[in-house]
């Protein structure tokens, strides 16, 4: 710790921090531009300059950069002198010479950190009369809009881009007064983290162009705590809504998640919400009903002693999941999962429960020291993942060479140079190649099993009591050897794998080789992918696989299917073993279906019941870590949608079910979960409960300044209606209620006088970049089990051989494309890939065929047509097709197959 | 693509340097010396020869001046406008030369010729006004000199 | 021994020294002595004793920043030794000379100095357009090869070095010893973070050191001829001779090796330069060139060594100093030095990259007569938040060096632009 005085005034600051850090973390202002908390330090805009003294005796002082100064015990600083403040005004005042000042008309207004930072150096007279240099635009692709003119060079965006997320085509050009940020020529972006310009961009340069298409100020959205539900990671988010539409997502900082990025899936798959795809009103085979009579309908169909099964999601909350399976009883219950994703899910949550091993955060993760990756292409199963490890990777140069020659690691220019390509290990196994692979200090491209070789192998080097594997080649010996010296010396080292390979013998390989370091005391984190926001949560509920649910069907002994939130057809497939009704049925006209979704699904028949999203409806998700998330309904709607869980209990209560009766709130159903099944015991603590108050209120969903709510609605009715009350969270629909700060849990949007832009975020933390004051959001519900004696996984699985005229086709997964709920959304719909089947050019060439060729797939049970991908990451042998990408629902892959032109 | 002596040439300065992407300069002179100027294709092309994207090697080249990135004439004029060469009365130079061919700072004449290109100190300072053309260096220039400096370039 | 060691081979309008004519000179003589009779540390020793100041521009001991380089078997691997000859400070043309006068000297002083902090590689980084220059080093590298004074096992010491020379694509920063190694580098000449300093993380991370050229081509010299011989040359505490020179309107620019502090700007001037051109005065000099402050009339009997010059409120820097006369007009000189440097800028930085266009901006309307009394009081502004500590690196708080010293000597030219709406000397 150290003491420094700022304009006379005593601090607590941590020693070796910069200064700029510091001050903002004892809550005062320094303006800056390039500095941002993760990106560390570079000295480029000189916007954060104060006065530092040598003595008392020293009345000059010297004025320095806050953010290039380390803090010293005892240090004299004054952000209040005249010459720093002259100074930093002089700064904002060659900022803006160029400048267009079109705040008026840039979707950065209102949250504009140069708006701020102008604000508050209190620079407000234009002196110059020379004209502005001007630049042209490019295009940039479906996410990101660009406004040159607005650019005030912080080089933020190509530090983040290019420094921080790897990206090759974001860069900046030209020189002195006239350079310039953006691509070599038009073009999409192709960082999969590219949103986060948008907020990393201190002015309107980069604005998010999603949102353009249905403009709102900040200030006039309605927002609430949130969770991503795009992927297994449970990033944490602040969707913003008007006039009933969500407008846009933007980051929400989770100290343990997400920190200060998102991925572009999990920013611009929002618009799905908005989708006319939408299933709005409810529907009795097809036509509108009113709530009353569908509910009725369905609590008919159980009251009546049918027999009903009940298809949970791994894309729906807990709570709905829980209703369900409460509706029809557990042993009619079955997780919505495909027989092999079940599978693994369990073994992972049993993994994960029962092993040595702890599952790390996202945060803990960018601290590993020594990672290996088994059989994941994390960018696109897991991209917020992907971004973690990239920085992992930093941290053995970071200590060993930047940290020898002094160089704090905020330091940021400094330490780039000193550590130059210098990598930390982190080692690729997996059947594909990914952009991850630049990261990483050696990959392997092999089959799934062959994959699981090398991790039983690394595993056995590392501790003797895990078996050996017979015949590995010598490449895989020599990295097998590699992968396990880097663990062994790792302080914190860390496995990853997960479920996309469908290969249980990978899940069990990498607990192996994690094991095999805790065994020997040292702790070894271990982490495995999800794909669905709650795959994690249906799993620890439990239940039956989706293939059980249609025998059961086939076997007649089911009378009604009530199914929720899951389009079956991605699973079991179009046709075939799914049945054709689109419902996983058999087709069969006597089965009574229930649908619960926010989609509408192409088959009319049956009772539709619109499901809430994550925007309008309560609820909690399990990411892949085990943290139970909560998010809070963003907006209501005057349609006939509300949460599933709300629904079934709905149905539950007409029934006559007694316990369903008492379960009005989101905190009774929470109870419920809580008390009747032990592993869910803390998910209370998510938030707090409903009539929880700040300052004796509940908290604004819209900011003090929300314009208009009496206008909007004049054209219904010009008297304004009572705002809908919230039962389910301490949180009000209008801008009246405590102007304090709030939990983190129920922060709904980051603001603090003077701080309207994202950064405002630093007056919510206890220190920058740490904590949220009032904790991390989110709950651990898996923790590893003590003293655990470890059961080494001992099934290795046989090489992989190749077979003549015959390839093994490995599933793939796509950022764009992959997940059901995004791809609604127009921006990624533009982005997403294609249906195709990857081949090897040595492949491809001995059957004469290129690149875009239509190819015939011919797989055990069904024959594709696709266009042919050159791939050269696949391994020999192998060939690929994308996982649940449209026509190709419902594969079970890795399978065999032949390939043949047309 | 890039011709075989251009990839020699770059593949050469690789091995010399040791360092891949260090060759990224050497490669957009080697292409300007046999293009005159660095278009679109020898840009990537470059890149890809050193390991880099075209963004990343139109960061590298369109910060230094001695990369041309547009088009230019088979000759570059380039006259020192710095301080001593300005003294000694390069502006006066200069506009003589824009009037005899016709032409502004950073314009090519019409037969495409000439490039008329204002740099900074030649380090004559002592001789001049003075300008480079090619590898050629002119000094204590006046206009008379310099327009028979150049009828020698075709 | 010679008073003028940097120079004495150098003959005007002709080719220069060929290896064997260098040898026959005593060439190669300092690389001998040093590889074989000295240890590493002997030759910095001497270097610092010498007392031999950077001649780049600010002036740096040179020994003190060799001491900063790590010595020994766990220093990091390699080190390199990089001679800054980007010279395209305005104004300048020492370097010049002695590449294309005397390249030997340069190849071996590079060598020496590579044994002294036991560099692997060296490089010389050379300006664009010295092509001339890069002809004759790369030759002179070649022979030096061939001879055995480079490459592996030099002169069968087991001491290696490989030397290679990178031309410049261009723009005055690389010459910023921490922009250079960006540049080196295939980066952009972006200047870097200090500290940490290059001879602890320079090229590529590793232990670096940057020295100007003619730097560089003291050492054989100190080498040979002894720290005491070296301490006498000058005419100051500093040790050595400094290539001085003069251009503008004066009857015979050029450039000469003096004892450092042995000629004050008037001798430099009167009996050098052979005094003014027709008729005109003197009415002040940039001493060191363009980065540097004006000295006018009542310093000019100031002798030119680092110190007195500072003294005098101004910098030797290079010590080619630029005459300005009675007929330029000083606003128009301030204007056309502050339009090199904000081109020049790297546009890293808000204060040089916005900062000096809009000086350049209020320069030239008061030059073309649309200049209001503001500006000058928004000059001297810029002026004091460009300066020293305020900027990224020294580029900016050079290049307002000369218009802070313009305003303050030349007040009245500038009221008058402003006053009479024109430039009073068109
Ligand atoms: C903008 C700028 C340009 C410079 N240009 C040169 C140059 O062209 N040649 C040079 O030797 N030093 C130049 N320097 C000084 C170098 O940064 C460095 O101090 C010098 O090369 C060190 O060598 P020395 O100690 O031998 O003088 C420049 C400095 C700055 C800030
Ligand atoms: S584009 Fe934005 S982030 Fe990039 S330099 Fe300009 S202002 Fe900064
Ligand atoms: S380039 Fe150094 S201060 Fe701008």
């Amino acid at each position: 710790m150290a003491t420094i005085h700022v304009d006379g005034k005593a601090y607590q600051t941590r020693d070796g921090e910069n200064l700029l850090d510091a001050c903002l973390s004892v809550g005062l202002n320094i303006p800056y531009f390039c500095w941002h908390p993760v990106l560390g330090s570079v000295g480029a805009c000189r916007q954060c300059a104060v006065k530092v003294f040598k003595d008392a005796e020293d009345k000059r002082g010297m004025i320095v950069m806050s953010c290039m100064t380390p803090v010293k015990d005892g240090m004299l600083v004054s952000i209040d002198d005249p010459d720093a403040r002259r100074f930093r005004a002089q700064i904002i005042e060659w900022l803006m010479l160029n400048h267009p000042h079109d705040c008026p008309v840039c979707d950065e207004g209102g949250e504009c950190h140069l708006q701020d930072m102008t604000a508050m150096t209190g620079h407000d007279y234009r002196r110059t009369r020379f004209p502005k240099r001007t630049h042209r635009n490019q295009d940039l692709g479906p996410f990101i809009n660009h406004e040159m003119n607005r650019c005030i060079q912080c080089y933020r965006c190509v530090r983040f881009y290019r420094d921080y997320a790897g990206g090759r085509d974001l860069d900046v050009f030209g020189v002195h007064d006239r350079v310039y940020f953006g691509r070599q020529a038009d073009g999409a972006l192709e960082s999969e983290f590219s949103g986060n310009l948008v907020e990393v961009c201190p002015t309107g340069v980069f604005t998010d162009k999603t949102l353009k298409q249905h403009y709102t100020r900040k200030w006039d959205l309605q927002m609430a705590p949130s969770v991503c539900v795009h992927c297994g990671l449970g990033c944490n988010t602040t969707p913003g809504e008007r006039y009933g539409t969500l407008r846009r997502i933007v980051n929400r900082y989770n100290p343990e998640v997400n920190r200060y990025f998102l991925c572009d899936r999990g920013r611009f798959g929002y618009e799905f919400v908005n989708s006319e795809h939408r299933l709005r009103r409810t529907l009795v085979d097809n036509e509108p009903v009113e709530r009353s009579e569908a509910i009725r309908r369905v609590a008919d169909m159980v009251k009546a002693g049918k027999r009903v099964i009940g298809i949970g999601s791994p894309r729906a909350s807990l709570e709905s999941n829980f209703a369900l399976r409460q509706l029809v009883g557990p042993d009619r219950f079955y997780q919505g999962f495909g027989e092999d994703e079940r599978r693994l899910m369990a073994k992972i949550v049993d993994i994960l429960r029962n092993g040595p091993a702890r599952t790390p955060s996202l945060a803990d993760m960018e601290k590993a020291d020594a990672v290996l990756v088994l059989g994941e292409d994390l960018t696109n199963s897991a991209p917020r993942m992907a971004l973690a490890l990239r920085q992992a990777v930093r941290n053995k140069p970071m200590k060993e060479i930047a940290a020898k020659v002094g160089i704090p690691e905020w330091s940021d220019a400094a330490a780039r140079t000193a550590i130059q390509d210098a990598k930390g290990p982190l080692f690729i196994v997996a059947p594909t190649g990914g952009k991850l692979d630049d990261a990483a200090m050696a990959t392997l491209r092999c089959a799934p099993n062959d994959a699981a070789r090398v991790g039983f192998a690394v595993a056995h080097a590392l501790n003797e009591k895990v078996p050996a594997v017979e015949g590995l080649g010598e490449e895989q010996r020599a990295l097998v050897e590699a992968i396990a010296q880097a663990l062994r010396e790792a302080k914190r080292p860390l496995v990853v794998s997960g479920p996309s390979c469908n290969s249980e013998d990978v899940v069990e390989a990498a607990a192996n080789v994690a094991w095999a370091l805790c065994e020997q005391g040292k702790p070894c984190e271990l982490s495995y992918v999800a794909h669905e926001c709650n795959s994690i949560g249906l799993a620890l509920l439990g239940g039956g696989a989706l293939e059980e649910a249609t025998a059961a069907i086939d076997a007649g002994q089911v009378e009604a299917v009530v199914i929720l939130e899951n389009d079956l057809r991605r699973r079991v497939g179009q046709d075939g073993r799914g049945g054709r009704s689109g419902h996983g049925g058999s087709g069969n006209d006597s089965i009574a279906f229930v649908l619960l979704d926010c989609l509408a699904g192409e088959e009319k028949r049956g009772v539709y019941l619109p499901a809430a999203t994550f925007a309008e409806g309560d609820g909690i998700l399990i990411n892949n870590e085990g943290r139970a998330q909560r998010f809070v309904q963003v907006f209501t709607t005057d349609d006939d949608i509300q949460e599933s869980w709300r629904w079934l209990v709905d149905v539950m209560v007409a029934c006559g079910r007694s316990e369903a009766a008492a379960w009005r709130t989101h905190d009774d159903i929470v109870a419920a979960i809580a008390q009747s099944i032990d592993v869910f015991g803390p998910i209370p603590r998510t938030a707090p409960s409903a009539d929880y108050r700040f300052a004796g209120q509940r908290i604004p969903r819209e900011p003090h300044r929300y314009s208009g709510r009496t206008a909007m609605r004049a054209h219904v009715n010009v008297s304004e209606p009572k705002p809908p009350e919230d039962v389910d969270a301490p949180m009000t629909f209008t801008m009246e209620g405590a102007q304090t700060k709030p939990d983190a849990e129920l922060t709904p949007f980051f603001w603090s006088p003077g701080w309207n832009s994202i950064q405002a975020l630093n007056k919510f933390q206890e220190e920058i970049g740490g904590p949220l004051r009032g904790g991390s959001p989110g709950v651990r519900l898996i923790e590893p089990r003590e003293n655990a004696t470890v059961c080494f996984f001992d099934r290795i699985p046989p090489a992989f051989q190749t077979r003549a005229g015959e390839w093994l086709i490995v599933p793939t997964r796509h950022i764009f494309g992959s997940e059901e709920l995004s791809v609604l959304s127009p921006a990624i719909a533009e982005l997403k890939t294609r249906s195709h089947v990857g081949m090897r050019p040595e492949d491809a060439e001995t059957l004469g065929l290129k690149e875009g060729d239509e190819v015939r797939v011919e797989l055990a049970e069904d024959q594709v047509s696709l266009r042919l991908q050159i791939r050269p990451d696949l391994p020999r042998g192998c060939a690929s097709m994308p996982q649940f990408l449209q026509h190709l629902a419902g594969l079970t892959l890795p399978q065999w197959a032949k390939i043949k032109g047309k | 693509m890039l011709t075989e002596t251009e990839r020699r040439e770059i593949e050469h300065e690789v091995q010399t340097l040791g360092h891949r992407r260090a060759a990224c300069v050497e490669a957009l002179k080697i292409v300007q010396a046999h293009r005159v100027w660095v278009d679109d294709e020898g840009l990537r092309d470059a890149a890809a020869a050193v390991g880099l994207t075209t963004a990343e090697m139109d960061n590298v080249a369109t910060f230094y001046n001695g990369v041309f990135r547009r088009r230019i004439g088979r000759h570059a004029i380039l006259v020192c406008e710095s301080v001593s060469c300005f003294v000694c009365g390069c502006e006066k130079l200069f506009e003589h030369l824009k009037k005899r061919l016709a032409i502004d700072a950073g314009q090519t004449t019409a037969d495409g010729r000439f490039t008329l290109v204002p740099i900074c100190c030649l380090g004559c300072c002592d001789r001049g006004p003075a300008m480079v053309i090619g590898k050629d260096l002119h000094t204590d220039l006046t206009p008379e000199k310099v327009d028979l400096i150049l009828e020698r370039y075709s | 021994m010679t008073t003028t060691p940097l120079t004495q081979n150098i003959r005007p309008g002709r080719e220069p020294l060929s290896l064997k004519e260098y040898e026959a000179a005593g060439g190669y003589q300092a690389l001998r002595k040093a590889i074989k009779e000295l240890s590493p540390t002997d030759v910095q020793t001497m270097v610092k004793d010498a007392r031999l100041l950077g001649r780049g521009g600010a002036g740096f001991p040179t020994g003190l920043k060799w001491s900063f380089v790590p010595m020994g078997p766990d220093a990091p691997r390699p080190k390199y030794l990089l001679c800054n000859a980007d010279e395209m400070e305005p104004g300048t043309f020492k370097d010049r000379l002695l590449i294309e006068g005397d390249p030997h000297q340069l190849v071996e002083g590079m060598i020496v100095a590579s044994y002294a902090i036991q560099a692997d590689v060296a490089f010389i980084f050379l300006r664009a357009q010295y092509d001339r220059g890069a002809e004759r080093l790369r030759r002179a590298i070649a022979e030096a090869y061939s001879a055995g004074y480079l490459g592996k096992n030099i002169l069968g010491t087991g001491f290696c070095l490989e030397l290679q020379m990178h031309e410049s694509a261009g723009r005055y920063i690389c010459g910023e010893e921490t922009a250079l190694l960006n540049s080196l580098e295939g980066r952009r000449a972006i200047p870097r973070t200090k500290p940490p300093f290059p001879p602890v993380v320079g090229l590529w991370g590793k232990p670096t050191v940057v020295q100007n050229v003619e730097t560089i081509c003291n050492v054989p010299h100190i080498v040979n001829g002894g720290v005491s011989w070296y301490r006498a040359l000058s005419r100051c505490e500093d040790g050595g001779t400094k290539i001085y020179g003069v251009s503008g309107k004066v009857n015979r620019p050029g450039a000469w090796e003096l004892p450092l502090g042995g000629v004050t700007v008037r001798q430099l001037i009167e009996e050098r330069a052979g005094g003014m051109r027709d008729g005109l005065k003197c009415r002040g000099v940039l001493p060191g060139g363009a980065s540097t402050d004006f000295l006018v009339e009542q310093h000019f009997d100031t002798p030119m060594d680092f110190k007195s010059v500072a003294k005098a409120g101004s910098r030797l820097g290079t010590g080619t100093m630029i005459v300005l006369d009675d007929q330029t007009c000083p606003v128009g000189m301030v204007l056309n030095l502050t339009h090199f440097f904000a081109t020049e800028s790297c546009g890293w930085c808000t204060p040089c990259r916005e900062g000096l266009p809009y000086m350049e901006n209020m320069l030239r309307a008061i030059e073309e007569g649309r200049g209001e009394e503001r500006d000058l009081a928004a000059l001297e502004e810029h002026c004091r938040w460009l300066g020293p500590g305020m900027t990224f690196c020294p580029l900016a708080p050079g290049a307002v060096e000369p218009v802070q010293s313009a305003l303050k000597y030349f007040r009245d030219d500038f009221e008058r632009h402003v006053r009479e709406k024109r430039c009073p000397w068109r």
